[in-house]
Order: C-alpha cells, then structure tokens, then sequence
C-alpha cells in the first residue's frame, strides 16, 4: 500500500495545482470527473461495500438539490443551512426505501428494480409539483462570479473545482477509514455471503440500513453541489435514470468495491466521452447518436474482458497493491 | 364525463395493455430461464418498430405481413446475442450483466438515432381510422387486430413451452440448471433457443405497437422501464402474470390519462410497482420462491 | 443446569413434519452428536437452536435464557456458534479477513481482532495460509475456515454441521484433534451433526438418535451402539451398504 499512498499524494498535489494550467471548459470537465468520481464513491458504499445494487441514487441527488435549492429560491435559505436540509431528507427517503426493502426481504434484481420505482415516482411526482417549478424548472439566481462567496456558495469556476475536489478527498477519506473499521468488514461480510454473516452475530438488516444511509447522505451532498453549480434544476433531468446510470458506471468500469475505481472509473469514462467527440469532430463524423454508438460499443469491450474493472488489473502491474 | 367515455377508454386501454403483455412476456421468458435481466427490452422493442416502418415505407408491407420477417429476424438477432454475448455471462454479478446489457441498449438507441433521425415515424394504413361500433361502444380496428395478434403469439409461445419436447427441454433448464446439464441438456444452447424466443416475442409486439403509437429513438429506456413494471406486477417468470401485468398496466395508465393527467400515468404504474414489489415480491401470479 | 436445554420442539413445513417433540440437553464442557438417517430432522434441529426457523413449539434455553424465536445473529451474541454444511466463505475477503469478521463481535478495535485471528487460524493450521483469498481454498481448508470464524465470535457452544463430510480420514482425524482440544483446553462444549460415525465415535461423550423427527435414544456411544431400535433404524442401514 505504500506505492499506493504515494501515488495518491502526488495526484493530489497535481489535482490542486491544475487550475494554475486549465481553465474554461478544461476545468469543468475536471470538476465533472471530480462529481462523478465522488458520486461514484457515495454508490460504491452500497453496492461496492454492502452488495446492494441501487439503480436509483438519482433520487438522491434530485432530492438534495431540490432541498437545497428550493430554500434557497423560496426563502433565500443559504446552501450550508440547505444542506443539512437536504442530508436530513435524503437519509430518511434511503431509510425508508432500505427499511421497506430489507424488511420485506427484497435483494438484488428486485432490490435494484424498486430503487428505479422509487425514483421514477419522485420524478414524475416532482414534475407535478408546482412549488418547485413542476417540468418547467427551477432557476437559482446567479450572482457575481469573479470573487468567492463561500457563504452563498457563489463563485468562479475554480471554486466550484476546489469544493469538488475537497469533497471527492474527502469521500475517499471518509471510505479509507470505513473500509477499515468494523463497518468495512461487516459490509464486505454482507456483500459475500449475508446468512454467513448473520451466523456471526451480525445484525445484517441494521448494517445494511447504515449502509444506506451513508450513501444516500453523501449523494444528497453532491446534489446541492449540482443546485449551487448549474443553479437551473429540471426533474425531467435530474431524477432521470440515465443520471443514476451515469454514477454507477465509473465505480463499475474502475473497479466495484475499490477505492480507487470511481476516481478512475468517473475520468476514464468523462475523458473518453470527450475523447470521442473530439476524433468524430475531427473525422467530421457529427450525426447525432453517433458519439453514443462508440461510448456503448467501449463499455460493452470494457466489461466483457475487464470483469473487475480497471483498476484491480492497473493496480497489479504498477505493484500499487503492495 | 360519460360512461361511453371511460368504456372506450378503458377498452383501449386493456387491447393496448395486452400488446404490452405481450412484450413483457418477452423479458419474463427470459429472465426465468436464463435468469438474467435484459436491460435492453424496450430498445429492441423500439428496433422492432423501426423495422416495420422501414418495411412499410420501402414496399408497403402491412404490418402484419411484417411480423414473419422482423419476428424472424429477431428470433436470430436473439439467438446471437444470448449465444455470443450473454452466455458468458450468466455466471457473472448482476451488476455485470446489467451493464453488459445496459451497453447494447445504448448502442441500438444511438444507432437508430444515425440511422433514422431523432424525429417520429409511423405506419399508415386504412384500418388505422376506422373501428367497430357496438352501441357507444368504439373497438378502433388497429388496436383491436394488434390485440388479437398479440393473444394468438403468446398462445403460441403458451403451447410450444407446455407440448413441444424443446419446449419442455427449456423448462426443465429453468426449474434446474444442474439437473439439465447431468441428463445432457445443451444448456446454453437451450438459453440462446429462449433469449430468441423472447426476442421474438417482443418484435411481434413492436410491429403491432406501430399502429398505435409514433416512434422515436429514444422510447427505448421507456418500455425497459414499462416492461420491468409488468412482469413485477405480473409475477417474473409467469407466462399468464405478463399478459394480466400488461392488461392491468394499459389500463391503469388509460384511466390515470382521462382522470388524472396524461403525464402522470406512469407514476400510476410505478406506485403499483412499489406495492407489488413490497407486498406480494413474486407478483400477482408468481410463485413463491 | 445444563448450557442447552431443548425441550419438546416441533417443526412443519407445509404441514409435512420435520421435527416432533425433540428435547434433549447439553451440559457445559462436553462433545454432543445428533445422528440419524437422512431426513430424520437432524439439520432442522440444528437450524432451531441457530434461530434460522423459529420452532411451532417447545422451548429452547442457553443458559437458562430463552433463544427459541431469536434472529441468528442475537443467537451468536447469546454465545451460541455454527458452522454452514454447504461452506459459505466470504469468497473474495483473506482468509485472515473471514476470520476478523467473526472476531469483531467481541472486539472493538480491528487490529485487536487481527490479533485473535491470527490464533485461530494457527490452531486450525491455516496460519500459512492467512493472506489467501478464502476462494483459493481446497474443501478441507474451507471447513477448517468455517470452523475457525465460528470459533472467533467466542462462542461457549459450536454448532457443527456436517463438519467432516467429504474430508478423508487423515484429515478427519485432524480435525477431530482439534476439537478434542479445544474442548479439553477451552472448556469449549460442542454439538455436532455428523455422518461420518468415525468422529462420532472419537468425539461424542453424548448421542442422541433422531428419526422421524423425533429422538428415539439417548446415551453413551457405547450405550447407543447396543440399542436395538438405534441399531434398526440407523446403523442397520449402515451396515447393509
């Protein structure tokens, strides 16, 4: 683990020195590796650690955001009050899917299919809603950007890069010391075999609820991150089951279970996107779909010959598993 | 609101109903022989729909002429599928197969996308308009046919399980993996046999869903969703559950149309989803695990 | 008092009768084996005390507390451990990393727990092979795996579940060594379901013969193999292979 400690210091040091170097759209693709990375490590949790595949985290972030946002647009309630807000609500909802779930005895397909039920339901239920703009949005004012606020949460981009990359820090932090305590191992006890876990005294149903509730918390931190940073908020877009998709795919392609997979995983994937619109821009290949094509056909090669992702191959051949 | 409204009403919505029975039983065959979700359901669907366009544009083709060729097509593309793609990997996590499916389901949506434009198509053909009046009550003709076509398939799917020896090959595949493979069942083949079979299915109900509805690219994602609510509901696995799944969800998304708000009909079905899958998990006709 | 008192339990499934009325006791510190032919409620017994079904009757005491009705988990605080007889290893976790799990019920800190295993996993001779993903084991070290996290939750009863099936004698033999000791050394008192009348016969100080669900003798292995309706139901079949 030491190489590994050290290549981890040097990529932070040179993540908190890129924007001296990228700007304008570079550093925001930074920051959407950095909130793919980080949501990525929020759903890594459940399903990585406790074995609880969840096809709707989207929930979550819709939630948050729309927590966070709406005090923010109705009352003028700043994000960092929002946020406990928006925590507060998200880890009830996760309770209460999980609870329902877990009670019933409801696991994996049928686990994953209520999860995309429960937000689906929220999303059509918020299109309906008109305190928050029902389909037709809500929009946060948008204040000066030159100087930060970190009050208001308004800023430059770069600030908006920083609080990311705090957070993804922060995440993994927050994992590294799970993974290794007595939660970790209960997890990873549960993800392998649930009734052998039992059988040594643990309380599956209260350890996956825990579960839950970390994830659905981290995630609605990210969602008020989403409100501050894009301040226009659609449920048609944000509850959508593309973007629960979208979080779980870095966590997957890096490595499920691991660390270091949704870090690579979110800018393997974000990168690529880019990487493939560039070459068909370049070929001058612009249909619309066409850029997808190429994405599904990479992701179809990547999970038929990377079973375990990237990240469990990588870390081998640079000796970082060591 | 009259009474002759909410019949005709309810009536399409229970004909429409069993063209979605019809390609849930689809996703349910599959998903209870080779017990693995194809997350990619409604996309095919949506194929199945281009094709009959494209047929009908080139050659006039009826769409119920088109259903031999595309279901053909399809019974192959299935068998492909399973045999070259999935096979490998139904030994593998859900989460694995999830994405392997979820990348064909983002391939064929864009790839339609190329193909066809992101604008709408339809078939249009003379039955479209007319209907059958009984009192007040309006049987429109297309959706009256798409029904009956989608109950002689699945009757058919229906006898081939219970009476053929291949039929009877593939439940005994289902019911047990192992016991199969020690009595010299070809297990993968017979899954490759099942994933074409539901592919099958779900081109029957494609060729039919085009007199009813337009089709864009992206529809696809919504009948995955659409067909995941009615086996749940139905009972995954149980050949009659899909079709009453199909028959209460059409339905249910009719009437929540005319009282509540169009947009609002699939908030309907997945309230049901989540009560099904909390309450009664092996669905309505199910059987216990 | 004795550690485990089963008194008059009964279980149906679907109205077929797995187990009628079985009551039988354990005293604190000794080896216990429940035989009986395929289908005669052994495992049905065993999966009562560990709280996987809740018993239609009767009662089940550990340490003169109730346990019948209990989740298995509250019955591995209550002290009571088990063993799967289809090995159920958490198969991508270290061996060490399987044993820890069951360690950290008594323990707060992981490192505290690391320690304990690293004992267990000596006595069971799986020291060598701690760093090991539990998946890369043979069948025999898997049993020992399912023994040796059982073992860590520090349990004053083991539950064994066919413990030796499918070991070959040396290795039974081996194992067999082991719980002697750990029963001699530990005071550690074990109920054991097993096939393989060898290690029934070296280790239980106590029988109980089950058939049709219900207990139809009690005593000494020497006593046990002496009785006629032991001997027609059980060991008769036995001898006819």
């Amino acid at each position: 683990m030491r190489r590994a400690t050290a290549g981890l210091a040097l990529l932070a040091a040179l993540l908190a020195v890129l924007p001296a170097f990228a700007r304008g759209y570079a550093l925001s693709v930074a920051t959407l590796i950095l909130y793919f990375a980080y949501t990525g490590q929020a759903w890594n949790v459940m399903m990585g650690f406790a074995g609880q595949l969840s096809l709707g985290h989207s929930l979550y972030v819709g939630v948050g955001a729309y927590a966070a946002g709406a005090l923010f647009f109705h009352y003028g309630i700043g994000p960092w009050a929002g946020l406990w807000v928006a925590i507060l609500l998200c880890v009830a909802l996760g309770l209460l899917v999980g609870f329902l779930a877990f009670r019933f005895g409801i696991s994996g397909v049928y686990f994953a299919l209520l999860t995309i039920a429960f937000a689906e339901f929220t999303r059509i239920g918020f299109d309906h809603l008109d305190w928050i703009g029902g389909p037709a949005g809500m929009f946060l004012r948008v204040a000066q950007r030159d100087t930060w606020d970190l009050a208001n949460f308004r800023g430059p981009p770069v600030m908006y890069y920083y609080a990311m990359l705090f957070l993804t820090a922060g995440a993994f932090a927050l994992c590294s010391f799970l993974l290794k305590s007595k939660a970790g191992y209960y997890w990873l006890a549960i993800r392998e075999n649930e009734e052998a876990a039992q059988a040594l005294g643990i309380n599956t149903f209260a350890w996956k609820m825990l579960a839950v509730a970390v994830s659905s918390a981290m995630t609605a931190v990210a969602g008020v991150f989403f409100a501050f940073y894009y301040n226009n908020l659609f449920p048609e877009q944000i509850f959508h089951i593309s973007r629960s998709i979208e979080i779980i795919l870095g966590p997957i392609i890096g490595g499920i279970g691991t660390l270091f997979g949704p870090i690579l995983g979110a800018a393997v994937l974000t990168l690529l996107s880019d990487g493939i619109t560039e070459l068909l821009g370049a070929l001058g290949w612009e249909l619309p779909g066409i850029k997808q094509v190429f994405y599904g056909i990479v992701l179809l090669i990547v999970i038929v010959f990377l079973p375990h992702g990237i990240w469990p191959g990588l870390a081998r051949k640079l000796r970082l598993d060591r | 609101m009259t009474w002759d409204l909410v019949a005709n009403v309810a009536i399409a919505g229970v004909l429409t109903g069993l063209v979605y029975g019809l390609m849930a039983l689809g996703l349910s065959v599959i998903f209870g022989v080779v017990r693995v979700v194809n997350f990619a359901h409604g996309e095919m669907m949506t194929i199945a729909m281009y094709a009959t366009v494209a047929l009908f544009a080139a050659w006039r083709i009826d769409p119920f002429l088109a259903v031999v060729p595309v279901a053909a097509a399809f019974f192959v593309f299935g068998y492909l599928l399973q045999a070259r793609l999935i096979n490998p990997f139904v030994t593998r996590p859900e989460h694995s197969q999830f994405i392997l499916l979820l990348a064909v389901a983002i391939i064929i949506t864009n790839a339609l996308m190329v193909s066809f434009g992101p604008d709408a198509r339809n078939v249009q053909v003379d039955y479209q308009l007319e209907s059958y009046a009984i009192g007040p009550i309006l049987f429109d003709k297309a959706r009256l046919y798409a029904a009956g076509m989608a109950l002689a398939a699945s009757a058919a799917l229906f006898a081939f399980f219970r009476f053929s020896l291949t039929g009877k090959a593939i439940r005994a595949c289902a019911d047990n993996y192992l016991g199969a493979k020690v009595v010299g069942l070809d297990v993968k083949r017979y899954y490759a046999l099942t994933f074409g079979l539901g592919a099958a299915c779900v081109a029957v109900a494609g060729c039919m869903m085009i007199l009813l509805v337009d089709v864009t690219p992206i529809l696809g994602p919504a009948y995955t969703l659409l067909a995941f609510v009615i086996v749940i509901v139905g009972g995954l696995g149980s050949m009659g559950g899909a079709l009453l799944g199909g028959v209460l969800i059409g339905l249910s998304e009719a009437l929540a149309g005319l009282f509540i708000q169009p947009s609002a009909k699939s908030m309907i079905s997945f309230g049901l989803l989540i009560l099904v899958l909390l309450f009664r998990p092996q669905g309505l006709l199910g059987k216990k695990a | 008092m004795a550690l485990l008192e089963v008194h008059g339990v009964s279980k149906s499934f679907r109205g077929l009768r797995a187990v009628h009325e079985a009551s039988f006791d354990i005293p604190e510190g000794s080896i216990n084996a429940l035989i009986g032919p395929n289908g005669a409620g052994k495992t049905t017994i065993f999966n009562m005390i560990a709280g996987v079904y809740a018993p239609d009757g009767g009662t089940i005491h550990f340490q003169g507390k109730a346990i019948h009705g209990l989740r298995p988990d509250q019955v591995c605080v209550a002290g009571i451990g088990r063993t799967f007889q289809i090995v159920k290893p958490f198969a991508g976790l270290s061996v060490l990393d399987n044993v820890v799990v069951g360690a950290l019920l008594r323990e707060r800190s992981a490192r505290a727990a690391r320690r304990i295993s690293l004992d267990i996993l000596e006595k069971l001779h799986l020291g060598p092979k701690r760093d090991l993903p539990a998946s890369s084991l043979t069948l025999p070290d898997r049993k020992r795996l399912e023994v040796a996290r059982a073992l860590a939750t520090r349990p004053k009863l083991l539950l064994l579940d066919e413990a030796m099936a499918g070991l070959r004698p040396t290795e039974c033999d081996q194992m067999i060594e082991v719980f002697r000791r750990l029963n001699v050394a530990e005071g550690l008192t074990i109920l054991l379901i097993e096939h393989v009348m060898r290690a029934v016969m070296a280790l239980a100080q106590h029988i109980g013969v089950l058939r049709h669900g219900e207990v139809i003798a009690r005593g000494k292995p020497e006593e046990i193999v002496r009785d006629p309706a032991v001997l027609e139901c059980y060991l008769g079949e036995e001898t006819e292979v």
